[in-house]
This record gives structure tokens, C-alpha cells and sequence, in this order.
């Protein structure tokens, strides 16, 4: 058994503000990695998409959102549908929570206090909402001098957007990426939500904190770090940006084929009866394939058997094969349509050419390869039940990340914090849980949204 | 003030990454300051090198758009590992690195006598990320895989694109690769810095698949989706969403992309000028809203209310009101951009062959963190001199020597 090592962030306390998916991607890397992220909620304020898309929903409405389902549908129940959220869950691994009401003074000298033994806050909220509960920069820097805050906004905190408000889906429309997504035939409104620069952000923002305890080891003091969603995601698009730069050529959709000049796409297979989907009785499976050279094509002839097609003057070099794709694509398909997605991806990857499933949550849960390296871990959550986590996106092996703890649910570590971090009596304690400070379920009548 | 050096200063990193998700992890640690030496093969270099698109679509190993993209503030040098020499010279800098970050085959470091077991005896700090498809273990370690596949197997696929037809990727270049080597330079970071703090160096296999599941809270969130309730999140038309609007509508010169998810429904009614649709029960809750038929009666005055305008007129009464709102743009649009510009995003960098080019600039805009301008990729072999004689003590004779026995 070789030797384990701490976490790195094994020490750290992290306090969060973090909404929606941007600024909780922040805690949820840092706490994977062994930091204390304490989750700052209300029970009097219910932040739409952060805990559910809305207050108490009811069981018809989780019936009606086809792509949105959300919370447990057994069992359901409307009191406690904050705490079984999978928009949430899926990045509280590993968190814990407390709850204060920042709107009133004695909350915010509590939050202050938190502020003061903790190492960095992480925050997403609109500027005014900053402003207005006093928690910017300005009004925490003196609680603590050693403080690392990091603040993710889509547009930063200057320029002519910096009050606009949007989700990554909208931010991505500004930064090019919608505009090159999407089947070359169809018309652009056919693009769905795509929240690739919430982790652009998220992964910025927790990349931003620890460089900033990097410098803090030298300096001793901390900073404020302000960080632009769209600033953060623009770079994915490297190849589009340099040919507009370079060459003034804008960049139309090629759906799925390649930017650099392979011949690939995504071939239906044989559809699969009696799996669970939705309450559809059968299911559509797909192999993505691509091919980026002589050798891979010869590979790929012989996976197939080397039917009389492959040997058209059509297909017999790089150049050819491009200019002819769509023939191309309709005899690879006659292929793939009757076989299974995970047999070809075999034989394919045999003679050396790259294919691959596309995998629906079933296929994730019951991949061999996740599974022979660990990837799921099994976590009881109260009110959700016993259920597989996927696990941090890397591994190391001498660390050994995996989740100590399920998603956390509201409030859930009042006691500890304020007893213990801030060292607030049982009396105290007892008076800010009338006063509506501290609690685990929402304050039915005063919640406002 | 502009600190010139960038955070990660005095960081020694020994790059032996190609193609796209290392070279950008690597840029990305370049960019806030750190001492980056790539190791290119001497023959052609990092392949990205072949990679478009080109500077006026010249094809040329110094001229590639995304190699130049990818390489920024580091030093280049050429070394052919498989030599005796070639490895000598590469174990003696990485005795000396805070870092190695690689992205060969899994088993290739192992052969060339460079796994992190060998390099931590001498280095016990050291933090060494291998970046791979698959990762370093399992059944499909030695898969090939592209954009395409690792973004199919681990990513949204599945449900992406409409119904009736084959799942879709998404951009057209290469994100998730780029969203792989973002999470990688994390990881990295987060390993040194424990290495800093514990005295103790971490071996970091970062597989690009387990990172589109685990990095990805889109995933994630359908995960356990399936896990709670069995559902399996299948394509659906973007144009049929049961909450609206949400998604892309036409607009008089374009495309917009507006959203009123999230209980926002009132902000709508703003924006259109419209007071009287906020309490209509048509569609003041979301439940409503998905009832049959309610969607086509909105849609009958909010797509004409669209057309009428341009979509910069949208956005801006779209904010005004607080929906959650931008215009589709086309990369012409976004290198314009008067925000992007006036926040001096982009930056410009010159270049000895290609000449002066624009850049995204850094993704974390600190002055105290970035350095992201200082210079341009290594052209092939630029820094020989610098490392071999500077740092390790050869002579220019005995670089003569190195390049005819082509070690360099």
C-alpha cells in the first residue's frame, strides 16, 4: 500500500455565495480537494435554479418538464424538494451549510464573523444584490486582511455589460459558440442551452483562488480576484477566434464533422428495446467514429471487411474522402445501423480507429472502464436515498479523492458553525433560531424569491 | 500596478504535451507567469503545428493560428527522447522541475524511464500531470479518441440536437478538448499547492473522458437525474420548451437568445411593454405554461415582437427589464465587441514569422495574475541555446554535436 498524502487544500476554509451553477463549480473543486466550503444559505430567501427552479413545486409540475426533470418524483414532497434538487446536488458533494438571514444586521455581524476565519469567499450575485447586502470588496477586505475573495459575473465588473444578467446559455450566444453549433441545414433557433462556460468559469474561479494562496504564501495578504464568464469560455473557441483574427473569416456550423480535416460523425446502431427512457419502449443508440488519416482509413476497411465500396477512387485518399463525406457517411452508416454501439466501438478501436459510444446516463452507469477505475462512489443521502455519485473529474491516486459526504441539505451544519466556528452560546443560538436565522426548511410565509 | 512577472513566477514546468488539452494547460500556467520549457520532437515538432487555421492560409509549421494560440510565453526546445542523450538530458530537467506535465500514450513515459515513481525519488515535490484520453488504468487506456468521441461518450451528446436526428457535438472547433486542458492546469495548481503546503508531490492522471462526466455539472445533474428517478434525458426540440420563453428566436438582422427560466416570467412583460401578460393565468406560472396550446398563443405576438427588431434592440430592453438575455453572435461580433474591447480583453502579440496577431487575452483578468502578453510561441527549437547552455552548461560546440547525432 503506497503512502497517502493530504489533501491539498486540507486547512482551507472556504465560505460561498455561490447561485445557480457558476459560483457553486467554485466550492464544489475545492471541496473535492479538501477544502471546507461552507454553503451561506437563507431560509427566508429562495434563489430560483440554485435549490430548485421554484419555490414548493408540485408534483405536476415535475410531470411537465420533459429535459428539466429535477427532483425525486417517488416520494414526493413539496417541504423538502429543496434538499433532493439534481441541479444542485450534483456539485454539494463534500459542502456543508449554514443558514443566516443577510438581511438583517444581526445576520450580517454573523456573516462578518464568518468572514473573519475563513480563508476565501467565493460569491456569484448580481452587483446590486452585492451592494446592497454590503458584501463586496470594499466592505470585507478590513474584516479580514489575509481574505481571498474571487467574484464571477458573465461580463466583469466593468464595461458597458457589467450589470447584464444571464445564464451560460446566453453568454455562450454572445461568445460565438451558438452560432457554430448546430446542424449546417437547420435554422439556428434549433441550437439548444449549452452551460459550457458556467465550468468555464467555475473552473477559472477555483484555478484564481489557488494561485491566489500561492501568492498569499509569499505576501501574507490576500486579493480580490473579478472574473468574466465570457472572458473565461472565449479561449475554448481558439481555432474560430485566430481565423477571424488572422484571416477575417467567420466561421459557419459544421454539425459534427471535424475542424481539422478528418472525415467523422455519429452513425445511428441498432435500436435497443425495454430500456428505461422516459417511457419510450425503444432507444436510439449511436458510434461516433473518426478517421484522420491513410493508415486509419485502411484500419477502418479492414474493421469492416473490406466491402467493394472502400475501394471507390472516391474514398482512396484524405482529400477525396472530405470532398465525397456525405457518400461516405450513408455507406458508413449502412454499416453501423444494425449493429450494437459498444461492438463496434471494439472492433473499430482493434484496427486502431477512434470510435466511441454516445452514451446516455445508462450506458455512463454501466461503463466498464469507469467502473474498473473507480469512478462512482456510493453515498446514503435523508432525503433522496442510497444512490451512485460520479466522482471528481481527476484523479490522484496518492491523494485519494472521494466524497466524504453526500449533497449537502439545507442548513444542515447551523450547530457546528456557530457553536463551534464562531463560538455562539446555546442561549445565543436558541434566540437567532427564533429570530429566523437558523433552521432547515424554508420559512413558509416569508420566503421571497 | 501591472505586476510584469505574473503570479506563478520562479515555477519551473517541463511541458512534454502536444496537440491541444496539454499545450493549453501548459499556456494557461505560462500566462500567470510560469517558467515553461516545451519539448518538442525534432522532426516537424508538436503536431498543432500542422493544425489550421493558418495565417493567411499559408500552411507553415510557424504559421498555425492554434499553435500560436496554444504556446504563448513559453520556451522551446527540441529533444528526440528515444536517444541515450535525449534522455539524459530530460531526466536532468526534470530533477529540476516544480512540474511535469505530459500527454503521450499511457505507457510511453513508463518506457522512457520518466514515470512518476522514478522522478519523485529525486524530486519528492514534484507534480506531475499526465493528461490522456482515458487515463492510466482501465480497458479502454489505450483507445484512440477525437473531440467528437470523448465529447459523445462523456458529455451531453445523447440530448443534444433535435429528436428526430443524430446527436450533436457542440462548436465547431475543438471546446471540450480546451475545457480539458482548463480543468488539467486546475488540477495542476491544486496539486502544487499541496505540494507546497505538505512538503509532498502528487501524481495527477487526468483522464479527458472522466473529466467531460465529473468536470461537467450539465452531466453531472442528468446523472443523477437518471440515479433518482430512472429517467434517461432524451433530445428534445429547443423550439418546444415547457417553460418560454427559453432559447434562440429569430430577430429582424439575427439571432437572439432570451430566457425567462427560473420564475422570471414577470420580466418578459417588461421588456415586451406589455403589463398585462405578467398576472395572465395563461402563463404566470411554469405549470400553466405547459398546458396545451399556451405556448402557440404566446408565441403569436412574441415572435412578430422579435422580427420587428434588431437583436442588439432586443437585448437592450431585455436587460433593461431583467430577463436574461444576449444577442447570437458570429466571431466577427465578438472580436468587435465594445465591452470585450473596452475591458481590453484582447491583447496583441508579434510574432517573428507570422508578424502581429490579436489573442484571446487571459481568462482570469487580475493585473496582480497575469502576464498573458509577453511574448509569442517558441518558434521550433528558439530557446535551445537559452536551456542547453544557460541552464545545463553545454557549449555551442556541443550543441553542433547534439543536432548531428540528432538529439536536438
Amino acid at each position: 500500500m503506497a503512502e497517502m498524502t493530504k489533501l491539498p487544500l486540507k486547512g482551507i476554509r472556504v465560505t460561498s455565495l455561490g447561485v445557480v451553477w457558476g459560483g457553486p463549480y467554485v466550492g464544489m473543486q475545492l471541496a473535492d480537494w479538501g477544502a471546507e466550503v461552507i454553503r451561506v444559505e437563507s431560509t427566508k430567501h429562495f434563489q430560483p435554479l440554485t435549490r430548485g427552479m421554484e419555490f414548493r413545486p408540485s408534483l405536476e409540475s415535475f410531470k411537465n418538464r420533459a429535459g428539466l426533470s429535477v427532483h425525486l418524483k417517488q416520494n414526493h414532497d413539496p417541504d423538502t424538494a429543496h434538499n433532493t434538487y439534481n441541479n444542485f446536488n450534483c456539485h454539494s458533494n463534500n459542502k456543508l451549510s449554514m443558514t443566516v438571514d443577510l438581511t438583517k444586521p444581526k445576520g450580517m455581524e454573523i456573516f462578518r464573523k464568518l468572514i473573519k476565519v475563513s480563508d476565501v469567499f467565493v460569491e456569484n450575485n448580481a452587483p446590486r444584490v452585492k451592494e446592497k447586502l454590503g458584501i463586496t470588496w470594499n466592505d470585507l477586505r478590513d474584516v479580514n486582511p489575509k481574505l481571498i475573495m474571487v467574484s464571477l459575473s458573465s461580463f466583469g465588473d466593468s464595461g458597458p455589460y457589467k450589470n447584464y444578467r444571464c445564464l451560460g446559455a446566453q453568454v455562450e450566444g454572445f461568445c460565438g459558440h451558438n452560432y457554430i453549433t448546430g446542424y449546417p441545414d437547420e435554422e439556428l433557433d434549433t441550437v439548444s442551452a449549452s452551460y459550457i462556460s458556467d465550468m468555464a468559469a467555475g473552473v477559472n474561479g477555483a484555478l484564481a483562488v489557488v494561485m491566489a494562496l500561492h501568492q498569499r504564501l509569499k505576501t501574507g495578504a490576500g486579493q480580490y480576484i473579478n472574473l468574466s464568464q465570457a472572458e473565461a469560455f472565449i479561449p475554448y473557441l481558439a481555432q474560430v477566434v485566430m481565423d477571424f483574427t488572422m484571416n477575417g473569416r467567420v466561421t459557419e456550423r459544421i454539425g459534427n464533422r471535424s475542424y481539422h480535416g478528418a472525415v467523422q460523425g455519429c452513425y445511428r446502431c441498432r435500436d435497443v428495446q425495454g430500456k428505461q427512457s422516459c417511457g419510450n419502449e425503444v432507444k436510439d443508440t449511436w458510434v461516433t467514429i473518426t478517421i484522420a488519416n491513410d493508415q486509419e482509413w485502411q484500419g477502418f476497411c479492414r474493421a469492416i471487411g473490406n466491402p467493394e465500396w472502400t475501394r471507390d477512387d472516391r474514398f482512396q485518399d484524405s482529400l477525396s474522402r472530405l470532398r465525397n463525406h456525405d457518400l461516405l457517411d450513408k455507406h458508413i452508416e449502412e454499416w453501423t445501423i444494425g449493429n450494437d454501439a459498444y461492438d463496434l466501438m471494439y472492433i473499430l478501436q482493434q484496427h486502431g480507429v477512434a470510435a466511441g459510444p454516445v452514451m446516455d446516463e445508462q450506458d455512463v452507469y454501466s461503463d466498464v472502464h469507469l467502473r474498473a477505475r473507480g469512478f462512482f462512489h456510493e453515498l446514503s443521502h435523508r432525503f433522496t436515498g442510497t444512490h451512485l455519485y460520479p466522482g471528481p473529474a481527476f484523479q490522484m491516486p496518492k491523494a485519494c479523492s472521494k466524497p466524504s459526504s453526500p449533497p449537502v441539505c439545507l442548513g444542515e451544519h447551523n450547530e457546528y458553525v456557530y457553536k463551534e466556528l464562531l463560538g455562539i452560546s446555546n442561549e445565543e443560538y436558541a434566540e437567532l433560531e427564533k429570530e429566523g436565522h437558523i433552521g432547515t426548511d424554508y420559512a413558509l410565509e416569508e420566503v421571497k424569491s | 500596478m501591472m505586476n510584469r512577472t505574473g503570479v506563478l513566477s520562479g515555477v519551473k514546468v517541463l511541458d512534454l504535451t502536444w496537440h491541444i488539452a496539454g499545450p493549453f494547460c501548459t499556456k494557461i500556467l505560462a500566462d500567470y507567469g510560469a517558467d515553461v520549457i516545451k519539448v518538442e520532437r525534432p522532426d516537424g515538432g508538436d503536431p498543432a503545428r500542422s493544425l489550421g487555421p493558418f495565417h493567411k492560409d499559408e500552411p507553415h509549421l510557424e504559421k498555425s493560428g492554434l499553435f500560436l494560440f496554444l504556446n504563448t510565453n513559453k520556451q522551446g526546445i527540441t529533444l528526440n527522447l528515444k536517444t541515450k542523450l535525449g534522455n539524459e538530458i530530460i531526466c536532468e530537467l526534470a530533477k529540476d522541475a516544480d512540474i511535469v506535465v505530459e500527454s503521450f500514450r499511457p505507457g510511453v513515459m513508463s518506457r522512457l524511464g520518466l514515470q512518476y515513481e522514478t522522478l519523485e525519488k529525486s524530486n519528492p515535490r514534484l507534480v506531475m500531470t499526465s493528461i490522456s484520453n482515458f487515463g492510466q488504468s482501465g480497458p479502454y487506456r489505450d483507445f484512440k479518441a477525437s473531440e467528437l468521441i470523448l465529447f459523445g461518450m462523456g458529455n451531453t451528446m445523447y440530448s443534444n440536437g433535435l429528436p428526430d436526428r443524430e446527436p450533436l457535438k457542440r462548436g465547431a472547433g475543438t471546446p471540450a478538448l480546451f475545457f480539458a486542458g482548463n480543468l488539467a492546469a486546475l488540477a495542476t495548481m491544486l496539486a502544487f499547492y499541496g505540494s507546497e503546503i505538505h512538503g509532498r508531490g502528487q501524481f495527477v492522471d487526468f483522464s479527458i473522458f472522466e473529466a467531460q462526466i465529473g468536470g461537467s455539472l450539465e452531466r453531472r445533474a442528468s446523472l443523477l437525474s437518471y440515479q433518482y428517478n430512472g429517467d434517461i434525458t432524451n433530445r428534445s426540440d429547443p423550439r418546444k420548451r415547457a417553460i418560454y420563453p427559453s432559447g434562440i428566436y429569430r430577430c429582424s438582422d439575427g439571432y437572439w437568445d432570451c430566457s425567462a427560466i427560473g420564475g422570471i416570467w414577470p420580466t418578459v412583460g417588461k421588456m415586451m411593454e406589455m403589463p398585462e401578460i405578467i398576472d395572465d393565468p395563461r402563463w404566470s406560472n411554469a405549470g400553466a405554461q405547459a398546458q396545451p396550446g399556451h405556448r402557440e398563443e404566446f408565441m403569436a405576438f412574441f415572435i412578430p415582437w422579435c422580427l420587428e427588431r434588431t437583436k442588439q434592440e432586443c437585448v437592450v430592453k431585455g436587460q433593461k427589464a431583467g430577463a436574461l438575455c444576449m444577442p447570437i453572435n458570429d466571431m466577427k461580433e465578438v472580436t468587435c465587441d465594445p465591452h470585450l474591447n473596452e475591458r481590453g480583453y484582447w491583447i496583441e502579440i508579434d510574432h517573428p514569422i507570422a508578424g502581429r496577431l490579436k489573442y484571446p487575452g487571459a481568462q482570469i483578468k487580475a493585473d496582480e495574475m497575469s502576464c498573458a502578453g509577453r511574448k509569442s510561441a517558441p518558434l521550433l527549437s528558439q530557446d535551445n541555446e537559452a536551456v542547453y547552455c544557460e541552464r545545463l552548461g553545454y557549449t555551442k560546440r556541443d550543441l553542433v554535436r547534439l543536432r548531428e547525432l540528432q538529439v536536438i
